[in-house]
């Protein structure tokens, strides 16, 4: 009791003389960086939750490329079960001059079977539930589709052929997709609206669905009374399947971004280690008083704990409220990314901050309270007498076991642990040692111009294992800063730079036969050469030399998609520009043989076919027979319309066909598209400049929100700074007076100073440059087969941010001891 | 001499103490046989040239360190035989200290520093206590200030008021006046040998200051480890 009263009574002083704030900030910055994170995931993974009862809209949903039949509806009813149809293609629509390519969605009157859908009667206004779904005549359009067009509630849209008005904000819907948004905005439509539009007919690419919902038993029971009767083109989803999925990519979001914090928060570790262990020297004064004036060593050991829980306590307040804060701003730089709102966050992460503080706090503070326990008395008469140092297994261990707990909170796989873990310690290891190898080099060069040069590279030098964690731990953060700025924006460009300057931006789909005449026309009349048109028949594989395609063996799990999603196949006389012949022969011009077919190489290799093998293929209900004659490497950065199932001319001449076109139109003739499509409502425009400015935009805040989560990183860098700094500051303040009563200028002594930091900085710059030159390399060379450029200007940031920022903390934690009156220094000494 | 009873009566005794501590040179030989009591109420300095043992020699007589070998009697109580928190206990029963630094705890106020050891004694409104011995020493104004915000000798007088404050059945004083100038030392000791008498406290005085040893009832003489002079013996 006594303990604690004194603990409670000297720890506002303590607080106040500013020598436990590094401690304290390293704690809040461990806990920050896990509840921030905790925040963001808790309240994506409470979104996933809700919505995974719902994501379907229903309990079972059957889509088919082709109307629902009657009788599956009959079946589904005759169980007892509700029923909703949905009908959903892409299409461009428009509102006076400008256009937007939209998800339509068409529903009956029961849609939607599970959850609710919500809408807004103005944009950014409070959204509600609705059981209804839009009148007749009328749409409800996503903000972003309305902001896209310039139209408020009220306004009209032209869908296809007919004008419908925008009713209502659509907020949200139940099967929308989970987290972030498809490319394409989406309008709910009413059912009935849906033929008066004419984009329906034969070849356009609607999606129809089937919504059934229900008791459990009655749900399984009719899906396996209609499974047998469903085509191969129609897609099952349930309830658990899709779940599961978003679930999972949850799951793998949120694992990635607890490991960024880890990194965060095991540099706090260090800082929080560093200042523990100027926390009990700076004590040691005080205990051997309180020892000499009486007090028991439970009295010692207490009152720090009390006071070391204090700070833990205090730190994660001040660290849940930093990291609450930076949720939030995070969230909002992402907004638009998520379709609605996410609900708030709960409490857990606070839980998770206050164990990891604690366990942080047990861990790396721990060793160094109990060398102050034993703090010889005789300490007061003689102050050289110091407590033996904690033993060097006591510290690792306590250290080591405190990362694995945190680790295993987080990872929660014992082998997955083991792995994390070890990777850790052999990462750190070595950038331990290029830390040390960088420290030998800068004591090298001491040898150079003047006192105030020699003075802080020897400083580096002298205090070597300090010098490396500093350089290490400023260079992480750097490297993870580094690397998320320069190279997504580096990669963006790099793969904007392969592209062909006349790469078509325009693709049109969905041309009928009858179409290409009048659209080129078009074209010519706005002075733009005519595209070529190419076919295109959809057809499903069915065997490969005879083995079915479902039960096959493949080398690649690629492959087996690749040989069962529905495929589009086209014909050529000749090979395309963009094409180069790896294998076998291309067929001549007037080749009127068997039907053959070539395929591109990777398709080939991932589902273990060659020259000469069988593919047989189900188109309309027909089967095709097909020989590989020739193996094909396709330039995809071309942008021209490429297939992985070229076949040789007139093999698909019994087939209903569309065709695509693709070609370059300059912003000043994008009129040209409107005429198009107004023309031609079904053929849809895809504005690949749009696309690509829409995609740059979503990783820019992904990516931002990601640097979010590695600024607490860097930060944790600064506070390792600030830690060792402090832990030296005695001895700072002693130099530097020695030196200026001994004639130095001050200005001197700060020049070392200076020369200090600023080497440590550039060592970290260098470390950070060429980590993330190296992690850049690998991401851009074996993720995204890209060639990697020397990157100056990453370098010239890292060495001259790594500089800059050391210098400035640097001198920030060490002004005291420079400033600071050189008689009081060596007179208390 | 008989192991008990005269070292235990006497409220200090060292009884054939020895101190040696090892270096990389040898072992080196603090101090050697020192033997000696003092009675209740008494004030004794302990004098010699820098390096004699004076310090080492408070250090074994209050506690804060064991001798190699022989017994410290202690307010009747063996020291040497007693573990680190035992001894912490009975310093903190009858022991006070006035430090040279003067050491007072940066994070406390005057008041709280004073009021310390009475609360480590477990002694009855430690407050009003502390402020009584507080105004004794003439700080009673000052009492909220931290060491930070005090001179040299208002910090040696908040540390004698600590020293008195749990009534200690001994005082120890190393070097006070060793960081005041001579004005600020002399009124520091009038202080202490004021409070000295007015509560028959027995005092333990290490000093350079031949002076201020000639202030004390008795006055011990170390050279080199060893007991030289006594002026009692010798009187």
């Amino acid at each position: 009791m006594k303990a604690v009263r004194f603990a409670l009574r000297s720890f506002g002083r303590e607080l106040r003389s500013g020598e436990v704030v590094v401690l304290l900030l390293s704690v809040a910055l461990a806990v920050a960086a896990l509840t921030a994170v905790g925040f963001l995931t808790d309240r994506i993974g409470k979104s996933v939750a809700r919505q995974a009862n719902e994501v379907l809209a229903a309990d079972i949903r059957l889509r088919s490329p082709e109307p629902i039949p009657l009788q599956w509806r009959q079946a589904a009813e005759a169980h007892n079960l509700r029923t909703a149809e949905t009908q959903t293609f892409p299409s461009v629509i428009f509102a006076g001059d400008e256009s937007s390519l939209t998800t339509v969605k068409g529903v009956s009157e029961e849609y939607p079977l599970r959850g609710h859908v919500r809408i807004s009667d103005r944009l950014f206004t409070e959204q509600y539930e609705v059981d209804r779904i839009p009148e007749p005549g009328t749409v409800w359009a996503d903000g972003a589709l309305m902001a896209r067009l310039g139209i408020s509630v009220g306004d009209a849209v032209s869908v296809g052929e007919v004008d419908l008005k925008v009713a209502a904000v659509l907020t949200y819907r139940p099967d929308q997709s989970i987290g972030f948004a498809s490319l394409a905005p989406s309008i709910l439509v009413n059912l009935a609206d849906m033929p008066r539009t004419g984009l329906i007919n034969e070849g356009s690419r609607v999606g129809y669905a089937l919504l059934v919902a229900g008791e459990e038993d009655a749900v399984n029971a009719f899906y396996a009374a209609v499974e047998k009767s469903l085509p191969d083109s129609v897609r099952v989803r349930n309830r658990e399947d899709s779940s599961g999925r978003a679930g999972a990519a949850a799951d793998r979001a949120e694992r990635f971004l607890s490991l960024t914090a880890v990194i965060s928060v095991l540099l706090s570790a260090v800082a929080i280690a560093m200042s523990a262990r100027r926390f009990a020297h700076r004590r040691m004064d005080t205990v051997a008083l309180m020892k000499s004036l009486g007090a028991s060593q439970r009295f010692i050991i207490t009152a720090a704990s009390v006071q070391i829980v204090l700070l833990g306590v205090l730190g994660v307040i001040i660290g849940c409220v930093v990291g609450f804060s930076a949720e939030r701003l995070i969230t909002s730089m992402l907004a638009d990314l998520f379709q609605s709102d996410l609900p708030d966050p709960g409490l857990a992460p606070v839980a998770l901050g206050s164990a990891a503080a604690l366990i942080l706090v047990i861990g790396f503070a721990l060793p160094a309270l109990v060398q102050l326990r034993n703090t010889p008395p005789l300490r007061v008469l003689r102050h050289d007498a110091i407590p033996p140092p904690p033993s060097r297994i006591f510290v690792a261990g306590s250290s080591l076991l405190a990362v694995a707990a945190l680790l295993y909170s987080i990872i929660g796989d014992g082998l997955m642990l083991v792995i994390v873990l070890g990777g850790m310690l052999v990462i750190s290891g070595c950038l331990y040692i290029v830390g040390r190898g960088l420290v030998v080099l800068i004591g090298r060069s001491r040898g150079g111009v003047g006192i105030a040069w020699r003075y802080g590279l020897a400083n580096v030098a002298r205090r070597g294992r300090d010098s490396a964690v500093q350089i290490v731990a400023f260079g992480l953060g750097l490297t993870v800063l580094l690397l998320l700025t320069f190279v997504r924006t580096e990669l963006l460009e790099s793969w904007q730079q392969s592209l062909d300057e006349d790469a078509p931006n325009q693709f049109l789909i969905n041309i009928q036969p009858q179409e290409r005449d009048s659209i080129a026309a078009i074209f010519e009349a706005a002075g733009i050469t005519a595209p070529g048109f190419v076919p295109l028949v959809r057809a499903r594989m069915s065997t490969i030399n005879g083995e079915d395609v479902k039960t096959r063996e493949y080398p690649a799990e690629d492959g087996r998609w690749m040989a069962n999603r529905e495929a589009n196949l086209s014909w050529a006389t000749t090979l395309g520009d963009s094409n180069e012949l790896i294998e076998g022969e291309w067929w001549e011009p007037d080749y009127q043989g068997p039907p053959l077919v070539s395929v591109e190489e990777d398709a080939a290799l991932e589902m273990g076919v060659g020259l000469g093998d069988q593919l047989n293929f189900m188109i309309a209900g027909q089967e095709v027979e097909l020989t590989i004659s020739s193996l094909r490497r396709i330039n995809w950065n071309s942008f021209q319309p490429n297939f992985f199932m070229v076949l040789s001319p007139g093999a698909l001449d019994d087939y209903p066909v569309t065709f695509v076109a693709s070609l370059k139109i300059d912003k000043q003739q994008k009129d040209v598209l409107l005429t198009l499509v107004r023309a031609h409502p079904t053929v849809s425009v895809i504005d690949l400049d749009a696309i690509l400015e829409q995609v740059r935009s979503i990783i820019d805040k992904a990516s931002l929100a990601v640097q979010a989560v590695f600024v607490f990183t860097l930060a944790a860098g600064i506070a390792v700074l600030f830690a060792a700094v402090q832990s030296t500051i005695d001895e700072r303040r002693f130099e530097s007076a020695m030196l200026r009563a001994l004639g130095v200028r001050r200005r001197t002594v700060l020049a070392g100073v200076l020369t200090e930091f600023a080497a440590l900085g550039f060592a970290a710059g260098l470390l950070a440059s060429a980590g993330a030159s190296i992690l850049a390399f690998i991401i851009a060379v074996n993720l995204f087969e890209l060639e990697y450029n020397f990157s100056p200007a990453l370098w010239f940031a890292g060495l001259l941010g790594g500089t800059v920022l050391v210098c400035v903390s640097g001198f920030l934690a060490a002004r005291g001891a420079i400033n600071a009156p050189p008689i009081d220094v060596l007179r208390a000494a | 001499m008989s192991n008990n009873s005269p070292a235990a009566a006497a409220v200090l005794a060292a009884v054939n103490v020895t101190k040696v501590v090892t270096s990389p040179e040898g072992d080196l030989t603090i101090l050697s046989d020192i033997s000696f009591s003092v009675e209740k109420g008494a004030s004794i300095a302990v004098v010699g040239p820098s390096g004699a043992g004076k310090s080492t020699l408070l250090a074994l007589l209050a506690g804060l360190d064991l001798p190699t070998s022989g017994k410290v009697w202690l307010d009747g109580h063996c020291l040497t035989d007693l573990d680190e928190d035992g001894r912490a206990a009975a310093r903190a029963r009858s022991v006070g200290f006035v430090f040279q630094a003067f050491h007072l705890v940066p994070s406390l106020n005057a008041l709280e520093n004073v009021m310390l050891p009475l609360e480590l004694a477990d002694k009855d409104a430690p407050r009003d206590r502390a402020m009584t011995i507080l105004a004794q020493v003439g700080l009673q104004d000052r009492w909220s200030h931290y060491p930070a915000q005090l001179s040299g000798g208002e910090k040696q007088r908040v540390a004698i008021a600590r020293a008195f404050a749990a009534e200690p059945a001994v005082l120890f004083a190393d070097e006070p006046t060793g960081n005041l100038d001579a004005r600020t030392g002399d009124k520091i000791m009038n202080i202490m040998f004021e409070l000295n008498n007015n509560r028959s406290t027995t005092l333990v005085l290490v000093t350079h200051d031949t002076t201020l040893a000639e202030r004390c009832d008795r006055e011990i003489g170390l050279d080199a480890g060893l007991l030289v002079t006594d002026s009692r013996a010798v009187a």
